[in-house]
This record gives structure tokens, sequence and C-alpha cells, in this order.
């Protein structure tokens, strides 16, 4: 088999593993990284949520919020880890594709110098 | 180290916007010249192992948590300036789509895991590796103390830009606008855990990464030529 072929199956291993990223934090206690807490977190912190922050934190809504759907906020770690593994799907699609656009639009054609 | 929306002010996520856009078009000019189409493939498959090893948060101690990157391996491969590309469309796919880093901290995001990250690794792993052959330890070893190097790197930079915002902005009461730590909270928060954890996850992936490769086919490290059988370049 060839090394890129065992490479893109060590990916597709890499996607069905990754709700690890999500179980372990949620058994060990490891919450929100720092420097990434939602404005209700920093006004626990810090007893008030930045104004500038509330401002601009609010103006993107991203489709697939955390990797998860939208509203699946309180959901059991199997229903987020089944979005996990979707999300890691979509997101590794969009990736290699986009990818793959520019690597094709800006790669040297073998045989072709440039002049 | 993905900063979020709200984190940081007008003036410096526009300083990083700023910053980036001549680094794309110089890694665009660059990887143009360098890459051949055959590499295509192994362009998107290192951004998409960067965007899946950033799902893998590893938890600490003290409720927090946090990540490798990837993105001094993807340099090791295919240098430092298809890694810009490559990290720069996962990071802004994690933007867009699942609100992971925000959308007018892509630049400072990108400035930070996408440029401070690759160039300083791989500019460690290539003082490491030195003129040793492809198949040398001091390949792999190199490459992960770049990994080490690199994602510290990117930590303090981000550290920095948290740092900076309370004395670039704050109102009547004092009350700042965007990330309200200064540096002297900033640097130690970000700093320790990567230092101490994150740094070592980081090492071990590129690390082992690059071992494997040495041991299936080297061809596949930048800077080898493609001709490049196993035994010749053990030699």
């Amino acid at each position: 088999m060839k090394t890129s072929t065992k490479l893109w199956i060590g990916l597709l291993a890499l996607i069905l593993l990754s709700p690890l990223g999500l179980i372990l934090p949620a058994w060990l206690g490891g919450g929100t990284a720092w420097g990434e807490w939602s404005a209700q977190e920093i006004h626990k912190l810090i007893g008030y949520a930045p104004s500038g922050m509330t401002r601009l934190a609010g103006r993107w809504r991203a489709p697939l919020p955390d990797y998860a759907l939208n509203g699946q906020d309180g959901a059991g770690l199997r229903t987020l880890s089944l979005s996990y593994i979707m999300s890691a799907v979509v997101g590794v699609a969009l990736v290699v594709g986009i990818t793959m656009l520019i690597g094709r639009l800006l790669a040297r054609r073998e045989g072709h110098h440039a002049s | 180290m993905h900063i979020p929306d709200g984190y940081l002010g007008p003036q410096t996520y526009g300083a990083a916007y700023a910053v980036m856009a001549p680094v794309w078009a110089v890694a665009s000019r660059i990887v143009s010249r360098t890459l051949r189409s055959r590499q295509a493939p192994m362009l998107a498959l290192g951004a998409a192992f960067t965007f899946v090893i950033m799902m893998f948060n590893v938890p600490i101690p003290g409720g927090s948590s946090g990540h490798a990157v990837g993105a001094v391996l993807v340099a090791v491969l295919l240098g430092p300036w298809a890694a810009c590309i490559a990290v720069s469309v996962a990071l802004i796919v994690q933007a867009l789509l699942f609100g992971d880093g925000g959308v007018t901290c892509i630049g400072a995001n990108c400035l930070n895991m996408a440029v401070i990250m690759p160039f300083v690794g791989y500019a460690v792993y290539r003082l490491f590796a030195g003129r040793s052959a492809a198949t040398s330890s001091r390949r792999w070893l190199g490459a992960a103390i770049g990994g080490y190097l690199g994602l510290n790197a990117a930590a303090l930079a981000a550290a920095f830009e948290f740092g900076v915002q309370p004395m670039l902005a704050h109102d009547a009461a004092g009350h700042a606008l965007y990330a309200p730590y200064s540096l002297a909270v900033a640097i130690p928060a970000m700093m320790l855990p990567h230092l101490l954890i994150f740094g070592f996850a980081e090492a071990t992936v590129t690390g082992m990464v690059v071992a494997y490769l040495q041991r299936t086919d080297v061809t596949l490290l930048h800077g080898v030529p493609a001709g490049a059988s196993k035994n010749e370049a053990a030699v």
C-alpha cells in the first residue's frame, strides 16, 4: 500500500476517534480553554461582560457552533459525540476540497517549466 | 488558542489582517513556484490533519483544556509557506462553520498558528537536522522540538495579543472593552499549560509522524528529492 494511502486511512481513524477530544475533557473536568470563554462565563469570572466583547461576539452565528448542531448545548455525550464526528467529516471534506482547489491552481505542472 | 470574536479590539484584529494579507499573497507566490502538482493532495491531507488534530482537546488540571495544532508537521513535510496556506484554510473553516475562533480574529489566529508556529518550528527543525541524512534521528527529534517550540511561540503571540487589550481600550469606569486580563496575567496563564502539557502533545504528534515517514517514505519530507530511495537516503 502506498504511504499516502496509509496516511489518508490514518486521517479517517482520527476522525472516528475525534470524540475523545470531547469525552476526555468531560470526564476529567477540563473546561473552556483560557481566553475562549463565552460572554456569560467571563461575566462570572470578572463580574462584568466587557461591552466591546458583547458587541462583537454575537455578530457571527456559526452554522455548527462548537462542532455540534444548534441547540445541542445540554445534550448527552453520545449525541454530542455523533455530532462531533459528523462535524469532523463535514470540516475535513470542506478543508480538503478548498485546499485541493488552491493546490491545483497554484501547483506547478510537471514537465511544464515556469517561464 | 483560537481567539474568539470580542477578545481583540479593532486596532489589533485589523492590524493582524493587514499583516496577513501580504503574507498570504507571498505564500501563494512561493507555493506556486515550489509545489509540484503531485503534492496538491498532500497539501490537502496536511490541512485536513491540522483541522482534525485541533479537535482533540486535552484536559488539564484547573478546569481548562487545549490541543496540538500540527502546523510544524505540515511545515516539515511541505515547507513553511505551504504550511501557512494549509493551516489558514483549516482555521478559516473552523471560524466560519464551527465558531472555533472569531471571524474578526481570523487574521490574528492565522498569524499565530499559520505563520509564527510553522516558521519557528521549521527553523528549529532545520537547525537540528542540519546536513544529516534524511533518515537520521536528528530529523524526527528536530521536528519534535520544533513542534514544541513552534506551539509555544504561537501561544506567546496569542498571550501578547490578549494581554495588550486592557492597555488599548477601556471605558470611563476602567472596565476593559475586550479581553480583560493584562500581560502579567495572560502570559503565565497561556504559557504554563503550553510549556508543561500541550507543547509535549505537539512534540509527540510531530516527532512520531516524521519518524514513521522516515521509515516508510522519506521523499515525503520537504527538501528530500523525489528520486531518493530509502536506501540512498540512508547513506
